[in-house]
């Protein structure tokens, strides 16, 4: 059944109860004797159209994902499909062929086998298509039947609504959780297959990082170390983006939200956010084919001969400069919110604006300008493009800027596509990369928010 | 000098003695303020004294904030605002272009409609104007100051053993009492109270008044209030403010008793406001 037909179904059939609940609302109200009802007629049909609507598109969910299944079982029942054979890719592709003829993507199969199979095919998601639209029709009705013999001029149908409405608000939620939670689960997973081939001690405390995705039998631990994969990360995207981005970001935020004349401050800060809207590969073109030759350069003419035109630095100043608006547009946010009594209390103390700022308005705005920065950590920690262009692959555990470096996300995607397959050490291995960059990632947070909690100055 | 008028003068009121010896503390003349091109305040003269505490009344929007917030210049910080005319403390005009506005208001305190301690420890609300002017020399004078101002305040008895919760933890009344000794920390000449207890239960009120009363023989002190009754029982002089216009100013008895202008003879017998 094609997807798009539960929905249509869904839309049609509840948009009917709609109406006709409606309708029948209007007449009570014309019925009534004092020309009033419990809930205006527009609850009523939200009421029915709902209560018709939602059992049909679940249906429709549910059934779009099994009748696949149901109706290639019913295909292979056919004596016409004995002759295939049992598994492999020869199987797959024929039953393909006979699937895409069948439904119109194709004129005609190349296999005989399959050409035999798209008759079946054909009658077989008939059968199914009908069946599906039956029971969408007896749930559509069972559906109405409930709503409609609810429907009286008394009928609290608003409340009812109100608890419709609650219900798809959470799901709406539940959505974001289920999702982190599935990626979760599917790293953990992944992950446990790799620390069954390489010890998680050779993993998380080796310094020598060279997968081989040629090698085959037993994966060589010692190529598995990841420290100088971490160590690059927080290198470039903790540390050395960040010298550049907080002072940079908290400043420009102080200027818009207490100095700038409003005309300023509403061209900078929406020029300010367009700088977060640049694709972050056009950044990497930027620290790759600008910034990191300037540095080398300037590195070379100061006497450092073995610079190289690879820097963790490069990646890491463009990175600096990609993250300011995350900074500033919170922090320009939360001192904003601080009230302006505050300001007033210490401008009326004979404080100048410089010293309200320092004293009064960053510390009680740290929450958001601590969240601002926790924003910007986590987007420089993943970020990925801008380290490929401008600090390259090369493993290396070295404190000098100037060297050449890679991080974690880099590696993952290295590994991820290259040409080992995916149950290789090396595939799985951008699995427990991924893992524990999450890990690391979850408990910066918490940190933060302790720290936060310790330290803020909360006004009200 | 002044020992001999008084001597001279010593069949009249206090009041009239200490009006007599003194200069006005600040004193104001033709001054108008405007809002983009709205006038908020029409030509007002007023003399305010040292150990008095003035009192403005008014109904709402009658200006009486808007010329308060000039005599510290904390009308700079709206950028629409414009001053016209001269205001002096001790013969210095203020809106000078060589005025430090830093200094000035330092020497006029000012404590807020709605109290606003600084979501800081009790100790550092009232240590952060020492800080930033430099008024003490290590922490056994800060912690002087500390003190000090909290007893003057009247709220050292109740925070003295939890110095360092914060301010904006202690009830309403007490928050506004530290705001006043916050703004005594720093040694002003002037307060100025900008409806002060107007955010305040009556009990707290009444701690209020009895501090202003006691803090009028150090500070020249300026109250904005929304209550007549309260007009009455702390001022010593009050002005009228009407529409933009200083209706009339004088001596608190004679407003209440015996108000020349017929205005403020309906806003006082309550026909409006």
């Amino acid at each position: 059944m094609s997807s798009a037909i539960p929905l249509l179904l869904a839309i049609g059939l509840g948009l009917a109860g709609w109406l006709v609940a409606r309708s029948r609302a209007w007449k009570f109200k014309r019925e009534a004797a004092d020309g009033r009802l419990a809930s205006l007629p527009n609850y009523h049909a939200w009421y029915a159209g709902l209560w018709i609507g939602v059992p049909v598109l679940l249906w429709g969910i549910i059934w779009n994902a099994i009748s696949g299944n149901l109706i290639l079982q019913h295909v292979l029942s056919n004596p016409a499909a004995q002759g295939i054979p049992a598994f492999g890719m020869r199987r797959d592709s024929i039953l393909n062929e006979a699937r895409n003829v069948a439904s119109g993507l194709a004129d005609r199969a190349l296999a005989p086998e399959a050409q035999a199979l798209v008759e079946p095919f054909r009658e077989a998601t008939m059968l199914y298509n009908g069946i599906g639209i039956a029971v969408a029709l007896v749930l559509a009705l069972i559906g109405a039947a409930w709503a409609f013999m609810r429907l009286k001029p008394q009928f609290g149908a608003r409340t009812r609504v109100e608890k419709g409405v609650l219900t798809v608000l959470f799901v709406a939620s539940l959505v974001a959780i289920l999702t982190t939670f599935g990626i979760f689960l599917t790293l953990i997973f992944e992950t446990y297959r790799f620390f069954e081939m390489v010890s998680p001690i050779d993993f998380l405390f080796g310094t020598h990082w060279a997968p081989d995705p040629m090698a085959s039998g037993a994966p060589d631990g010692s190529r598995y170390g990841a420290i100088p994969l971490f160590w690059g990360t927080i290198f470039i995207g903790a540390i050395i983006a960040m010298i550049v981005a907080i002072p940079v970001g908290l400043m420009s935020a102080i200027y818009l939200t207490q100095y700038a004349p409003a005309r300023l401050r509403s061209w900078i800060k929406p020029a300010l956010e367009i700088l977060a809207g640049v694709p972050t590969v056009v950044y990497g073109y930027f620290a790759a084919l600008t910034i990191a030759p300037a540095i080398r350069d300037i590195a070379m003419s100061v006497g450092i001969s073995n610079a190289s035109s690879e820097s963790a630095l490069a990646a890491g100043l463009v990175m600096g400069v990609m993250i300011i608006p995350f900074v500033s547009s919170m922090a320009d946010d939360s001192i904003a919110a601080v009230p302006q009594a505050m300001r007033d209390g210490s401008l009326a103390m004979g404080a100048t604006t410089n010293e309200t700022i320092r004293r009064v308005l960053i510390p009680a705005a740290l929450p958001g300008i601590v969240a601002g920065i926790m924003l910007a950590v986590s987007r420089a920690i993943g970020e990925t493009m801008i380290v490929v262009m401008a600090a390259g692959y090369a493993a290396n555990l070295s404190g000098n800027p100037l060297e050449a470096m890679t991080t974690v996300t880099v590696q993952i995607v290295a590994m991820l596509t290259g040409e080992a397959s995916l149950d290789h050490p090396a595939t799985l291995s951008a699995f427990a990369l991924g893992f524990v960059l999450f890990i690391i990632t979850l408990i910066l947070n918490v940190i933060a928010l302790r720290v936060v909690k310790r330290f803020r100055e909360a006004y009200e | 000098m002044v020992i001999e008028q008084n001597v001279a003068t010593s069949g009249k009121s206090l009041e009239a003695e200490a009006e007599a010896t003194s200069a006005p503390k600040i004193s104001a003349s033709g001054v108008s303020v405007f809002y983009g091109d709205k006038r908020a305040i029409d030509e007002v003269s007023i003399d305010i004294h040292t150990e008095h505490v003035t009192s403005f009344i008014g109904p709402s929007g009658c200006g009486k904030s808007t010329f308060l917030r000039t005599l510290n210049r904390m009308n700079d910080t709206i950028p629409s605002a414009r001053v016209e005319g001269t205001i002096e403390l001790d013969g210095e005009d203020i809106y000078h272009s060589g005025m430090d506005v830093v200094q000035l208001r330092a020497r006029v305190g000012m404590v807020f409609q709605k109290p606003n301690p600084f979501p800081k420890s009790i100790y550092e609300n009232i240590a952060y104007g020492p800080r930033i002017h430099g008024l003490a020399q290590g922490k056994n004078e800060l912690d002087q100051i500390v003190e000090r101002s909290l007893l003057r305040a009247g709220l050292w008895e109740e925070v003295k053993d939890r110095l360092e919760d914060s301010g904006t933890a202690l009830s309403g009344g007490q928050q506004q009492r530290l705001c006043i000794a916050r703004a005594i920390a720093v040694d002003p000449e002037v307060i100025l109270m900008d409806e002060p207890c107007s955010a305040l239960d009556p009990i707290a009120t009444a701690k209020i008044e009895e501090l202003i009363d006691e803090l009028r023989g150090r500070y020249a002190i300026v109250i904005v209030t929304h209550s007549m009754q309260q007009a009455a029982r702390v001022s010593q002089r009050t002005a009228f403010f009407h529409l933009g216009n200083l209706v009339e100013y004088g001596h608190t008895s004679d407003i209440f008793t015996n108000p020349r202008e017929q205005r403020t003879q309906d806003y006082i017998t309550g026909r409006y406001g």
